[in-house]
């Protein structure tokens, strides 16, 4: 293939032997098998490089949950059991991310249970910590830098969220800190601070009328929730930031290894070159691309025209439909492989530097740990 | 409505519906809301501004408009509609205010996303509609029913004031009867799996569910496809092949792997009809979906209608 010939061959047990990396971060376009890849590089590097494994999945597929153990969503990480690690002393754990529970324990974590209960309370908080879109990109750092933190594990390999875009993922503390820095909140916050009844008492005629506005639009009520909600949280943003920061500066250390996942299709191949060119700006280590669910002929000297001009004259003949059917699925198969390589070979050119494995499709969905085994086995032995 | 897992082609589903439903004359708008920029790239055009732009002619005289929302701009427009803000708009923008707005409460993008729908579906021009049919490309199948129903969780939030009318507007609206919600699926587990509990969610919901449409579908398989390998040698030297061991075996092993591949998507596809359904499948182009093959899937979508 013309993305292995061109790219550097990415070398997965490298990455998961490697005592120094302790994060690994796979992400990528929804729909190109992201939970499947982490959990077959956390199996792979409990059972085959003995280290104390966590995966953090964010919405796994039912039955590949099933067979992680997953069948409750707890939020704290179980031990996988059944798996192989009995000759390197490896572990496998894995969680789901429950982000109503995380954000919860984060105002428990960072304020006394009083205001606590005073936050759970309020609408706001409610809605956005189970509803809102955006909340789960937050959560899944948050988790992660809790993960982090315990410092038990060796390694920690993370999905990352199906999100509008890849980068929502990234964006999340930088947003929180310009959210926490900004203006708005400070103009909201002034009165509960100095203990203002009206939210704008403090605000000068020049504002009065935007804040005339706010009222008119959003409503009295809406504002006072929203404000009692900011006020409530202002006494843990201090943490909750700092934690978002650590996070993100974590993400650019060497102990972290980012692993782009896509399938060899043109959207999911955009969606990981627009991702590799932040991860660069960001000055965040970009291990390589995972392209999963390739094409492979198992024969590689008929080619497509070849094919199919032989099974028509198979038809013409009339005889040996059977094999006139597989030359047929052959010359498919060797187009779609054609296909895939020019589709791939756009990351390439935008990024030949970074190393690239190809894993080749398999017939049916991958839902037990042997499945994971096999993935990760195809990862490593391309 | 137009959803799917990420992956499935919703973006290329929404838009033969589009060119479909403009048939004959009619005028539509496409719509997208996640800042992907799916539709330019679809049909190889420059990025869509925020604005109604002609995307293409369909079939008849019909026309295809396109629109690309930006929830910040739709915020200012929102604003700027109700309250002529001028000058003060930029200074929200300044204060951070619009940054603000859509942070702490990521929901109100989306409130104004679909308030932008609204507004483009009941707009009129003179006696007549502005568009014979809106066709929102929206968010996947994990977020479709969160991204729909936000608009009640606000309503429910705000107990009075612009945005409380505005979502019941537009909650109303999208579970009348002119909204439809098509779930666009492959033949593969996840994708399948992810139709059934959206269909689920968004009926729970009170949306009204459109149909299944199946995309990158290959016919079901026909009966009496196992072949041995000593048919398959057989077969090679009939058409003239190199029939040697490594070509049979690894033309065996293929043909083994689509006959699993196979068996599989006939199951899923059983698992869709039994959902009770309309039903569309639109065939896999094996050279990618140009405008040709949008048009075919535009017929196969409408006509099914």
């Amino acid at each position: 293939m013309p993305s292995e010939d061109a790219a550097p061959q990415l070398d997965v047990d490298q990455i998961l032997a490697d005592p120094g990396v302790r994060i690994v971060v796979c992400c990528g376009a929804g729909g190109v098998g992201k939970t499947t890849t982490a959990a077959a590089l956390a199996l792979r590097a409990a059972e085959q490089h003995g280290r104390r494994t966590v995966v953090l999945t964010i919405d796994p597929a039912r039955r590949l949950a099933q067979s992680l153990g997953l069948t409750e969503l707890d939020n704290t990480p179980r031990q996988v059991k059944g798996i192989d690690v009995e000759a390197g002393g490896g572990e496998l754990h894995a969680m789901m991310l429950d982000m109503k529970r995380t954000f919860d324990d984060v105002v428990l974590q960072h304020t006394d249970p009083a205001k606590a209960a005073e936050i759970f309370a309020n609408p706001f908080y409610q809605a956005m910590s189970s509803t809102f879109a955006g909340t789960q990109e937050y959560m899944a750092m948050e988790k992660l830098g809790q993960l982090h933190a315990r410092g038990e594990w060796d390694l920690i390999v993370v999905d990352t969220p199906p999100s509008r875009s890849a980068l929502d993922f990234l964006d999340a503390p930088a947003r929180l800190s310009r959210f926490l820095d900004g203006r708005m909140l400070r103009l909201l916050l002034a009165p509960a601070r100095s203990g203002g009844r009206s939210m704008f008492s403090l605000v000068t005629a020049s504002f009065g009328m935007f804040s005339k506005v706010v009222q008119k639009v959003i409503g009295a009520q809406l504002l006072t929730d929203l404000s009692g909600f900011v006020a409530a949280l202002d006494s843990m943003f201090g943490g909750f930031r700092q934690r978002a920061e650590q996070t993100y500066r974590i993400l650019q250390a060497r102990e972290t290894a980012f692993l782009l996942v896509a399938a060899p299709e043109p959207d999911a191949v955009r969606e990981a070159a627009y991702f590799a060119g932040r991860l660069r700006e960001e000055r965040m280590p970009l291990a390589g691309l995972v392209l999963n669910r390739v094409h492979r002929p198992a024969v590689e000297n008929l080619d497509a025209r070849d094919s199919l001009t032989a099974a028509e004259r198979l038809a013409e003949l009339g005889v040996h439909k059977a094999t006139a059917d597989v030359l047929r699925a052959h010359a498919a198969l060797v187009q779609q492989a054609v296909r895939e390589r020019q589709v791939a070979a756009r990351f390439t050119e935008a990024f030949p530097a970074v190393p690239a494995v190809s894993v080749t499709a398999q017939p049916a969905d991958v839902h037990d740990v042997d499945g994971l085994r096999t993935i990760g086995a195809a990862l490593s032995r391309p | 409505m137009v959803t799917g897992k990420g992956g499935t082609g919703k973006t290329t589903v929404a838009a033969a519906l589009a060119l479909g439903l403009a048939a004959g004359g009619r005028r539509t708008l496409l719509v997208e809301v996640e800042g992907r920029q799916g539709i330019a790239q679809l049909f190889g055009t420059n990025p869509l501004p925020y604005e109604e732009r002609i995307l293409a002619d369909a079939p008849g005289g019909g026309e295809v408009r396109a629109l690309a929302v930006d929830a910040e701009e739709a915020l200012l427009e929102y604003l700027d509609m109700f309250y002529k803000l001028g000058a003060a708009g930029r200074a929200l923008r300044k204060l951070g205010a619009i940054d603000f707005a859509t942070t702490i409460a990521p929901g109100l993008r989306d409130v104004l996303l679909t308030g932008k729908v609204k507004e483009a579906t009941t707009r009129t021009t003179g006696q007549r509609r502005a568009y014979d049919a809106v066709v929102l490309d929206a968010p996947p199948t994990g977020r479709i029913g969160r991204f729909l129903n936000v608009t009640a969780e606000t309503a429910r939030l705000a107990k009075v004031g612009q945005i409380k009318t505005q979502s019941e507007g537009v909650s109303a609206l999208l579970r009348s009867p002119m909204t439809a919600v098509h779930v666009v699926t492959l033949l593969e587990e996840m994708p399948v799996q992810e139709t059934v509990d959206a269909i689920a969610e968004l009926t729970s919901l009170g949306f009204p569910v459109g149909r299944v449409i199946v995309n990158a579908a290959r016919p079901p398989l026909p009966a009496g496809h196992a072949v041995s390998s000593a048919e398959l040698r057989r077969g090679l030297l009939a058409a003239g092949l190199p029939a040697d061991k490594g070509t049979v075996s690894g033309l065996h092993a293929e043909a083994r792997d689509q006959v699993i591949r196979r068996e599989l998507e006939d199951s899923l596809r059983a698992e869709l009809v039994e959902l009770g359904l309309p039903m569309t499948e639109l065939p896999l182009l094996p050279d990618g979906v140009d405008r040709a093959g949008l048009e075919r899937f535009a017929r196969a979508l409408v006509g099914a209608d």
